[in-house]
Order: C-alpha cells, then sequence, then structure tokens
C-alpha cells in the first residue's frame, strides 16, 4: 500500500544538530508556500549546539490546519542516531527518503512502508572535495530530489535560493546545481511519490513569521523605548529582533542617535528592575523571557503590583519545571505569571494565539500597562516564539495613539487639580500618577512597597492597607474589560458540552473540532485571550453541563485559574492535557475529547432507556 | 510607626539660594532613625550640598534600596520623586529611570548590606555601565534594620556588639568600585561634614557612575570597642589624602592656583573641583595606583578618605548607547511608530 495525498501530508526531516539542515528544511516548507499551498512547520531541537538530534516537520496543509496532526507521511532520516524511532513513526503505507550510499539490511525497514533510496553521499563526494561542503550541499540535494519526488516547481526553489544569497551569484550557481544533482537522480532512477503538491491559491496575502519576531515588532509599534534582558531560549529572539527593528525604525533620521535604549542586564532581576525603573520615569519598557527568569523576577513583579509601575513581560513559555525541557514547548507558567509575587497578587496576561496577535497584543500591552499601570505579561510559548507560522497580515491604525493612562501633567497641577497618588478619583481602581521631575513643588511623591495612604505616605494602619488592596481589585476588575475578549465558537448543532482553550493550541483544537463534528460528537468551543476572565468566559460555564479544558502542561493550569478566578465546581471542567514538551496535535485533542465524549455517552444511554 | 510631616512655613529671612529655595526646600520629612545615626549626618550634608549646589529640588530622583540607610530618602528632598525599591535592587531601577529620562539628576543611596551583599551584582553592573548617578552607600558594617547582623563590609577581626568575631574577608566597596570602572570615586565619613559635603557636590556634577563609599557608624550595632565602623576608630584612623571645594560655574572663579598644594579639576558641566593635596604622592587620576596606595594604607589598619579617582573626561550609558538628547519618556507617536509603508514592506518581504 501507498498513501496517496495531494497538498495533505506530513514530512518530518530527523536531521543532526549543527548540520546545517535548517536553512535547507526551511527552504523546502516556503517553497510549497510558494505554490500557494499552506504549511505548518516546526522545528523540534535540542538543548545543544551540535551533534544531537533535531527535527523539521512540515505539514503541508491545503485545507489550512496550522496545527500539528500527527503522525509522519514521509520520513527523511539522515540521522543514524535516531533511525528506529524515525522509521516507527511513519505511517502505514507512508514512505522512508534515506541515504541509500551504503546499503542496510532488510530488518532495518518496515514491511509496510515504502522505501525510496537516494546515494546522497556518494553524489556529494563525487561532486565536492571539502567535508563542509559535502555536508551542506548534502542538504541541498536532498530538498531537490524531494522536489522531484513530490512535484514542487525547481523553478520556486531557484527563486528562493536567489532571494537567499542575492548579491553573491557564485553561491548561487552552486547551490542551484545541487538541486539538480538531487532532482536528476530521482528523474533517472525513481518514480514521483503518491504524495503531491500542486499549485494552488489557498495562502492568500498571509505571512510566514515567528511569534517572537512578531512580538517584538508589536513592542516597536506599541512604542516600548527601554528593553533590558537576559539571554534565555526560546525568549532570547524576541530581544534581538527588537534590537533589529530599532536599528533600522528608530534611529533619529537626523542625528543618527537611538531613540531606544537596549540594555542586556547581569541577570533577570535586573532586566525587571531596570523595566521597573523606566516605567516608574514615563518610558515604555519590557523584558522578554521564559519561566526560570520569572522566577527570578517575583519579587519585582510584587512590587509592581504594589508600587503601581507599569512593565511589560513577554514569557515564552517551555518545558519546565527549573530547567526542566528548555527547547520544547509548553504552556505550563499561566499561574505563574497570573500570581506571581508574595502576598495577594493578579496580573493581566495576554494569550495570543498565532504571531499575528502576537503583533496585536505586544503593542496593546504597552497600552494596558499603562492604563492600568502594572505589570501585564504576554505569554508566548516556544511554538508560537520560536516557529514560523502562516499568519495574517501586521496591520496598524496610523490614527492610533499611545494610550498613556492616567497620568497628571505640569498643567493640570497648576490648574489646581488634587494629587493624590493613590486615590480612587474615578471609582475604577485606577490612580494617576506624575512623572518625576515634573513640577517643583505639586505632584511629587514616594514610591515605595511598603503600605501608604492615598497620598502615598507612609502607613501601616489596618484599614488604610485592607481600602489599598481592595482598590488594587477593583482596578483588577477594570482589566477585565480591557484584555482582549475571549472569542466563542458554537457548534453546529445545540450541545450541552463545551471546550475552552487558549493559545497554540488554538490551530490543533479547531481542526479536532472539524474530526469530531464528522464523527457526530458537537461542542461548543471558546478561546480566552486574556486574564482576568471576561464573564463571557463564565457564562459560557454555566451554559454547559461539561466543559473539557485543553492546555499544554501537567497541572490544569488553566482549569486552576477559572476554579479559582471564577468560583467554578471543579467537576464541571474536565482536563485534557499534553504535556510531553511537543506542540500538541489534533489528532490527540480529537482522540482525548471524543474518547470522554463517547464513554459518557455510553454511560448515559441506559439510563435514557429506562 | 507615624509618618510626621514638616510645617512648612518658612522663616521669612532664611537666606535663599539664586533659584529662591531656601535651605529648607531640600529638606524632607522627620527623621525616624536613631538619634545619632550617621545616616542622618549624610542626609543633612545632601541637603547642604544640594543647596549650594544650587540644583531645582525635584529635578533629582532619589532612589534606594531597603535598610535604615534606604529609608534616608524620605528625609531630604521633599519634593522629589523618591523610590525604595526592593533590598539590594536599586541599582537596576536607577538604570531604567536614568534610561528613560537623562535629564534628571540621579541619586542613589544604599546601605552595606544592601550593595555589598544581596546587591553586589547590580551595584558592580551600574557602576560599569557608567549610569551617570551619584551612588551612596552608607557603610556601617551592619545590618541595621535587621537588628546587628555582620554586613560584608565588616573588616576581618571585627567584633560584634555582641563580642563575636568576624572571620569573613570584608569587601572594600571602593576598590571594587574602582575596578568596575567607576569615573569617580571617594570615601567619606558621615561625622566629617566639612570633606563630605565638597564630595556630595562634586559627585553630583559628574557625568558618570560617581560613588562615595561614606563610613557611617551606627550608634546602635556597631559603635562599640572593636568595631573598625565606629567613629572612635575612624576618627582615630582617617587619613584624609585631600580636600575638596567645588566652583560651580555661575560662582565668579577665584581659584587658587598655588602649585604643588593645589590641583584645579574642570568637569564636564564647567564645574572646577579645587583638589588640595594632603598625602604627597597621592594623584587621584591614577586608577591603579589608587588601588595600590589604598590596599596599603589598608593593611596599616587606615581608613584612606577623600577624592581617591576622577575621570573628567568620563563618558556615561547614555553616550555608549547613543541615545537622542531628550528623553526617552518623551517621545511621541511620530517618532517611535515606524510607518505603515514600513509595514508593508516587512510584510511582502515573509511571504
Ligand atoms: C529580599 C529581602 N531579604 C531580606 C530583607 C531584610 N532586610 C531588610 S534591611 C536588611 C539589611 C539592611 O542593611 P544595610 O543595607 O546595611 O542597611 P542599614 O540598615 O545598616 O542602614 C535586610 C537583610 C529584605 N527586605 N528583602
Ligand atoms: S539601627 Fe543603626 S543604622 Fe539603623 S537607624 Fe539605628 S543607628 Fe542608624
Amino acid at each position: 500500500m501507498s498513501l496517496e495525498a495531494v497538498n495533505d501530508f506530513v514530512v518530518k526531516f530527523a536531521n543532526v544538530n549543527g548540520s546545517g539542515s535548517a536553512s535547507a528544511n526551511g527552504m523546502f516548507a516556503k517553497s510549497i508556500l510558494r505554490m500557494g499551498v499552506p504549511v505548518a512547520a516546526r522545528n523540534i531541537f535540542p538543548s545543544n549546539i551540535q551533534g544531537l538530534p533535531t527535527w523539521f516537520e512540515v505539514r503541508v496543509t491545503g485545507a489550512g490546519h496550522l496545527g500539528r496532526r500527527g503522525g509522519v507521511d514521509l520520513m527523511v532520516a539522515m540521522n543514524p542516531q535516531t533511525w528506529d524511532r524515525d522509521i516507527a513513526e511513519i505511517e502505514p503505507g507512508g514512505y522512508l527518503f534515506y541515504d541509500s550510499t551504503k546499503p542496510l539490511p532488510r530488518e532495518k525497514f518496515r514491511d509496510d512502508i515504502n522505501v525510496v533510496g537516494v546515494p546522497l553521499t556518494a553524489i556529494c563526494n563525487a561532486a565536492y572535495q571539502l567535508p563542509r561542503e559535502r555536508q551542506l550541499f548534502k542538504n541541498i540535494i536532498y530538498v531537490g530530489a524531494l522536489a522531484a519526488l513530490l512535484g514542487i516547481e525547481l523553478e520556486v526553489l531557484e527563486t528562493l535560493l536567489g532571494e537567499q544569497f542575492k548579491g553573491k551569484d557564485r553561491l548561487i550557481t552552486a547551490n542551484v546545481a545541487a538541486l539538480k544533482m538531487g532532482r536528476d537522480y530521482v528523474a533517472e532512477n525513481l518514480h514521483p511519490l503518491g504524495l503531491k503538491v500542486v499549485r494552488a491559491d489557498a495562502v492568500g496575502d498571509r505571512i510566514f513569521v515567528e511569534g517572537n519576531m512578531a512580538s517584538a515588532l508589536g513592542a516597536v509599534y506599541g512604542g516600548a523605548t527601554v528593553c533590558a534582558w537576559y539571554p534565555i531560549t526560546p525568549s532570547t529572539s524576541l530581544a534581538e529582533a527588537f534590537t533589529g527593528f530599532c536599528e533600522d525604525y528608530r534611529t533619529d533620521p537626523e542625528t543618527g542617535k537611538a531613540r531606544y535604549a537596549i540594555v542586556q542586564a547581569e541577570d533577570e532581576i535586573a532586566s525587571i528592575g531596570v523595566v521597573v525603573g523606566a516605567g516608574w520615569n514615563g518610558a515604555r519598557a519590557f523584558t522578554a523571557t521564559s519561566g526560570p527568569g520569572v522566577s527570578l523576577m517575583t519579587e519585582f513583579i510584587g512590587l509592581s503590583y504594589f508600587a503601581e509601575i507599569p512593565a511589560v513581560i513577554f514569557d515564552v513559555q517551555r518545558g519546565g519545571p527549573s530547567t526542566g525541557m528548555p527547547t520544547r514547548t509548553q504552556q505550563a507558567d499561566l499561574l505563574a505569571g497570573a500570581y506571581a509575587g508574595h502576598g495577594d497578587t493578579k496580573h493581566p496576561m495576554l494569550l495570543p494565539a498565532d504571531p499575528g496577535e502576537c503583533f496585536e497584543m505586544g503593542a496593546l500591552a504597552f497600552d494596558l500597562a499603562d492604563r492600568l499601570q502594572t505589570t501585564v505579561f504576554v505569554m508566548l510559548d516556544l511554538d508560537i516564539g520560536m516557529n514560523e507560522w502562516l499568519t495574517k497580515p501586521f496591520e496598524w491604525d496610523p490614527e492610533r495613539k499611545l494610550d498613556r493612562g492616567k497620568v497628571m501633567t505640569y498643567e493640570d497641577l497648576e490648574a489646581g487639580k488634587e494629587f493624590g497618588r493613590y486615590l480612587d478619583v474615578d471609582g475604577d481602581g485606577v490612580p494617576y500618577r506624575t512623572y518625576p521631575g515634573v513640577h517643583p513643588t505639586k505632584g511629587g511623591y514616594f514610591t515605595r512597597g511598603t503600605s501608604r495612604n492615598p497620598y502615598a505616605r507612609y502607613s501601616e494602619e489596618g484599614s488604610v492597607y485592607v481600602d489599598n488592596m481592595q482598590r488594587l481589585l477593583r482596578k483588577f476588575d477594570t482589566a477585565k474589560a480591557l484584555v482582549p475578549a475571549p472569542i466563542a465558537r458554537l457548534a453546529k448543532r445545540a450541545t450541552r458540552e463545551g471546550v475552552i482553550y487558549f493559545g497554540s493550541s488554538t490551530p490543533s483544537m479547531h481542526e479536532a473540532l472539524e474530526t469530531l463534528d464528522a464523527q457526530g460528537l458537537h461542542l461548543d468551543a471558546m478561546r480566552v485571550r486574556g486574564f482576568p476572565f471576561a464573564d463571557e468566559v463564565f457564562d459560557f460555564i454555566a451554559a454547559h453541563d461539561r466543559v473539557f479544558v485543553v492546555e499544554q502542561n501537567r497541572d490544569a493550569q488553566l482549569r486552576t485559574l477559572l476554579v479559582n478566578e471564577g468560583d467554578v465546581a471543579p467537576a464541571k471542567l474536565v482536563p485534557v492535557l499534553n504535556y510531553d514538551g511537543s506542540p500538541i496535535t489534533a489528532r490527540f485533542i480529537a482522540g482525548a475529547v471524543g474518547g470522554l465524549m463517547t464513554a459518557a455517552a455510553r454511560v448515559r444511554a441506559p439510563e435514557a432507556a429506562e | 510607626m507615624t509618618y510626621i510631616t514638616k510645617p512648612q512655613l518658612h522663616h521669612p529671612k532664611l537666606a535663599a539660594n539664586s533659584l529662591g529655595y531656601t535651605r529648607r526646600d531640600y529638606e524632607g520629612s522627620v527623621s525616624t532613625l536613631c538619634a545619632g545615626c550617621g545616616h542622618d549626618s549624610i542626609s543633612a550634608a545632601i541637603i547642604q550640598a544640594c543647596y549650594e549646589l544650587e540644583l531645582p529640588p525635584h529635578r533629582i530622583a532619589k532612589l534606594s534600596g531597603i535598610g535604615c540607610s534606604s529609608k534616608t530618602p524620605d528625609y531630604f528632598l521633599g519634593n522629589s520623586h523618591g523610590f525604595n525599591t526592593v533590598h539590594g535592587r536599586m541599582p537596576s531601577v536607577l538604570t531604567g529611570a536614568n534610561l528613560a529620562n537623562r535629564d534628571l539628576i540621579y541619586l542613589g543611596v544604599s546601605g552595606d548590606g544592601d550593595s555589598a551583599s544581596i546587591g553586589l551584582g547590580q551595584f558592580a553592573h551600574s557602576i560599569r555601565r557608567g549610569v551617570n548617578m551619584l551612588y551612596i552607600v552608607e557603610n556601617n558594617g551592619v545590618y541595621g534594620l535587621t537588628k546587628g547582623q555582620f554586613s560584608a563590609t565588616s573588616d576581618k577581626g571585627s567584633k560584634s556588639k555582641k563580642g563575636v568575631v568576624n572571620h569573613d574577608a570584608g569587601i572594600d566597596l571602593v576598590m571594587l568600585a574602582l575596578q568596575m570602572g567607576a569615573t569617580f570615586v571617594a570615601r567619606s565619613f558621615s561625622g566629617d561634614k566639612a570633606q563630605l559635603v565638597p564630595l556630595i557636590k562634586a559627585a553630583l556634577a559628574h557625568k558618570g557612575a560617581a560613588f562615595i563609599d561614606c563610613i557611617s557608624p551606627c550608634v546602635q550595632f556597631n559603635n562599640h570597642v572593636g568595631s573598625t565602623k565606629s567613629y572612635d576608630y575612624v576618627r582615630e584612623h582617617n587619613e584624609a589624602v585631600n580636600r575638596l571645594d567645588v566652583v560651580v560655574p555661575r560662582d565668579e572663579i577665584q581659584v587658587d592656583y598655588a602649585p604643588g598644594t593645589t590641583v584645579p579639576v574642570a568637569q564636564h558641566d564647567g564645574s572646577i573641583l579645587q583638589l588640595h593635596k594632603l598625602a604627597q604622592h597621592y594623584d587621584p587620576s591614577d586608577r591603579v595606583g589608587a588601588l595600590a596606595y589604598l590596599q596599603a594604607r589598608q593593611a596599616l589598619g587606615e581608613i584612606v578618605t577623600g577624592l581617591l579617582f576622577l575621570d573628567p573626561e568620563a563618558r556615561d550609558l547614555h553616550e555608549n548607547l547613543d541615545t537622542v538628547d531628550v528623553p526617552l519618556n518623551s517621545l511621541n507617536e511620530a517618532e517611535l511608530v515606524p510607518s505603515l509603508d514600513v509595514l508593508a514592506k516587512l510584510n511582502a518581504s515573509l511571504r
């Protein structure tokens, strides 16, 4: 049996870290996109620079399913170290592509798959002398061979090479020659596979970009001027992208001077300290980090909460606890983000589901931090942050103003407006602030983490403290209307069952909903996009008998937050959890939720008969 | 604890500086520290220095960590914005504040527990970045606010109030600041106002990271025989290498250039430091020599005070980052938000 599919299959490349395969594999994915066929690409890499196994999964998806499907139709097995487990992943009837320079014994293969051998090493050794050349061009040769096997147009690949090596003609010629070596071998010795890429028009004007880069651009458009950060996977590329964008777009054209300040701090404590200092002084500031960084920042986050200082943290989540799986993905900092700090604290969180939202929420976070005068978290994860996703193009309203929140100016103070730093003038819990140095005699105050009265004067009076803490709760309630609203997707037929999910699980969730629907299992769905949760989230839960909560962590952290913040009966929320470090798949969700739904139906059936 | 505000009434005859501010305008609320605490004398010196320098009080941002010393910003410059941050982490907050608005004057106040233990890293890094600030450590060799534990600046062999001997080597923040690249380094003593006030003035005028380690006896926990940070010990072992006068540009410049004894040093802002040499071979423009001198004197149990190192040509963090001349917090949409064109080009490059 041979699998047959057009624009709907999964290719996985098994490589060795540091072998230069990343750019060849990326080019493979992009060539399919250029043919108008959507792809979802995921890099699965070890916490290591060179030598350990790495994989790159490309889902070709004419239907536009951007999550992981699960299973592999074509395995490009270039790493002997992982041979056995790579072979085991192939779907029955699927294909194995390998370097056939050395003959392999029969037991190294499976009977139910199709084996395609190309003597890559032999071709390389004949054409190239230098070991590094042999290694790099081998990657290009297999791309050329795959193109011929799958029907990818060679001209598209040539154009991509031209763009990649613009101005370096010799490199272009050399790479194109390698591509052709692969293609020619296939043309002379093999047949095309049952899997095909056929030109389509399903990509539209969408862009292919990483969430970290999108978030960094959001920070630029959101008016961030100060960034302090400390390297940590998977957040590093966010700060690096911000640096690049600032150099390009934030340099004063006349003087060549920077309209931004970026500090690579000595650690995460200093990063958030710089952010808090800049926020206190009226600049928009942020840091990008991951779970271990958030742990270190916790004391400062509490200060930002209590002293009411704007700060933005992009938390690109990875596998925890501790160093956990530093290069794998999870959604496991949800509780840490929501409640970071000692004493009673709560922090708004934005939960983007793709790079497009990373851009929007990245910019929005700065408005919210200023409006609410508190730390705002943008919760990405490695999957969105470091993988390129097909997403809506960046859009911006040129009329949009940076919302600086409630700031009393020199003029306000001169006009005799009463200033009490922690007075709740408008009843929304959000006080007015002044920037340091604003006025010679008015508006100055002392900021501290210790308890104080509405006029910022130190006070440990119990009632004063309680009033202040209550006001902070009112402020958190105000945040409800400011964070992005949840999005509901109602089932085709009325149902008493629902599902709640967020972030990078979204595309797999949507695909799973279609699968379940086709099986006659109908579910209403709600994607949460912000914390505090809007009332609609709790209305949704109330309107259903049972709600599945799908997330990528062990302890059902979103479910815990829902129970905690909404006083929901825990039994009503059924956890569906994937936390092995690889992005959740549509198959997993459909299997887990479908299994629970049919099991429940079976239990209910006899009762119905009674 | 209660908060005591001082009456705002001024005596009509109080002398005012050229900005029209009296000395009272540089004061803060009433100190809640122990009577006789060295920290209060440092507050008084700060008030005096700012008054004499004729700084607009509200243009000074005063930041501190946590500790008795870190409480003091409440007790001076009542009209400026202050920030008691978290224990040991004032330097990063000050760095961020400075990045946001380069136009204010930054004064960081810390303790030896704050800066030499929990905050040692932040202290070192803010100095090496050249943040334009005056960083004062009110050094009492003890944790005051948590009641008398040894701090990392307690000298080896010194005794606690209970008679316990400190076996750990002490950290000398002045030497550390020199090694970290501070461009203004001084040590002084809270009981020597004549020396301290001009040092604070000169440090405030300095552009770059200015550090003053000010020995400040804790009358409660570290003012006994056996302590090397007590009033008596410091008075007996103080070796001042120089004395300083600061002549700000607005004053009529009258400098006594008597060769051999007085060195005039011009600072970035035009002020002139008139340095009267006391120690024959001491050269405050020689970082390496300063370190050697300090070490030699330390071995003899002496505490060297005065202006220990100065680089009048110092660069600060903003210069290193080449940021625009206006405060970053004043930039508007037009200056910060790239055009739609940029977005269109980016979108096109990502297809
Ligand atoms: C994270 C943290 N740990 C511990 C403390 C407790 N603490 C408060 S002040 C202080 C020491 C202060 O000593 P120092 O900086 O020398 O100031 P002094 O009181 O002597 O002026 C300590 C340990 C704290 N506030 N925060
Ligand atoms: S305990 Fe020591 S440092 Fe603290 S206020 Fe009293 S004398 Fe000063």
